[in-house]
């Protein structure tokens, strides 16, 4: 189970280009399609969390697989298997390399393949939007907006919408003792 | 001496850095180049564009590749575990009680109201990438960028399996950019 977790999260971890938000497709494909890890309530939640808390977004969401589906052991080997590619990747690099961001192959292939991540992460969205009333497209939208145009840190939105959801919570919770 | 530094610099940048990514750089940037001086602006430029071409997320391959830098193999191994350490322990800690309680109807209001800006973030991370406030676009060069992102747009609603789109999409790169200009 253990080994299986670091090579899943190892194989996602190889080929997310771009930037932790890039896993999010092989996340869905490989954590909830192929080994049913973790159902699509869970990876919304899981994405949440993982937005809430400091780090990269590929620790945090190899975090939460792992956590639960092995404990504490599940969590470190998801983490390693997220990590070590990225790892051994840069410092090949840093070892031999040196020049091979100036290859036109490899700069070739790389030009076709950041639009390629951006419509790999841009898909998933279209499935996370479908499920939501009007209003919360709203606010999603809202904060796209704020964060790309108005280039507002997402530290403080995230803040905020935890201050408001607290807040709720209590106006709940003060009803139900009124009842 | 150098590994504690190195260790405590990167445990503070993954402590500190909300949001991921891009959004670290900056702290990332502070960190290593004004306050420790451990590296050059310029060749901050370089790791992020280095990290691009790269796997994986861009603070764990900008703490290995400047651990490196400043303090060889062992120097990379102590800055990739600082920075995967605050992030590992806080969110086993929120994995944990989020599991335990999520039956609990205030976790579930809280949960709900950040959800729509978690899901805000991404398009706005998407919109950076497609439509970059300052500076060149790199991702969307020219009309064939376009072309792949429709074509990987109607994969993903085909259940392509991602990591074979990105594959075809290099393999596309390779020829749109590489071989068809050297043969013409």
């Amino acid at each position: 189970m253990l080994l299986k977790l670091f090579t899943t999260f190892f194989k996602i971890g190889l080929f997310s280009f771009g930037g932790g938000f890039a896993m999010i497709p092989l996340i869905q494909r490989e954590v909830i399609e192929r080994h049913k890890w973790i159902n699509s309530k869970d990876f919304v939640d899981m994405l949440v969390l993982a937005q809430s808390t400091p780090g990269p977004i590929a620790v945090n969401t190899a975090v939460f697989v792992g956590y639960k589906t092995a404990g504490i052991a599940g969590a470190v080997a998801a983490t390693f298997g997220t990590v070590l590619p990225s790892f051994i990747v840069i410092l090949l690099l840093a070892l031999f390399f040196a020049e091979v961001r100036e290859n036109r192959y490899v700069d070739a292939a790389f030009r076709a393949m950041r639009p390629a991540v951006v419509a790999l992460i841009v898909a998933p969205l279209m499935g996370l939007v479908k499920g939501m009333k009007w209003y919360l497209i709203a606010i999603s939208a809202a904060v796209a907006l704020l964060v790309w145009y108005f280039g507002f840190s997402p530290m403080y939105l995230i803040a905020g919408g935890v201050a408001v959801g607290i807040a709720m919570a209590i106006y709940n919770g003060r009803k139900g003792v009124q009842r | 001496m150098i590994y504690l530094q190195l260790f405590l610099s990167y445990l503070k940048i993954g402590f500190f850095g909300f949001g991921g990514g891009y959004a670290m750089l900056s702290l990332i940037q502070n960190e290593i180049v004004e306050q420790r001086g451990w590296i050059t602006a310029t060749q901050f430029a370089d790791i992020v564009a280095v990290s691009q071409i790269t796997p994986g997320p861009i603070a764990i391959n900008s703490a290995t590749y400047i651990g490196y830098t400043v303090a060889g193999v062992g120097g990379s191994v102590v800055a990739t575990f600082a920075v995967c350490l605050p992030s590992l322990t806080l969110m086993l800690f929120l994995t944990r009680f989020f599991l335990r309680h999520r039956e609990n109807r205030y976790i579930q209001i809280v949960v709900k109201a950040v959800t729509p800006i978690v899901v805000g973030m991404i398009a706005s991370a998407a919109l950076l990438m497609m439509f970059p406030r300052t500076g060149a676009n790199e991702n969307f060069t020219d009309v064939w960028s376009w072309v792949l992102f429709a074509a990987c747009m109607y994969g993903s609603y085909r259940k392509v399996n991602p990591i074979l789109m990105i594959i075809l999409s290099a393999v596309a790169g390779v020829v749109i950019y590489a071989l068809v200009p050297m043969m013409c």
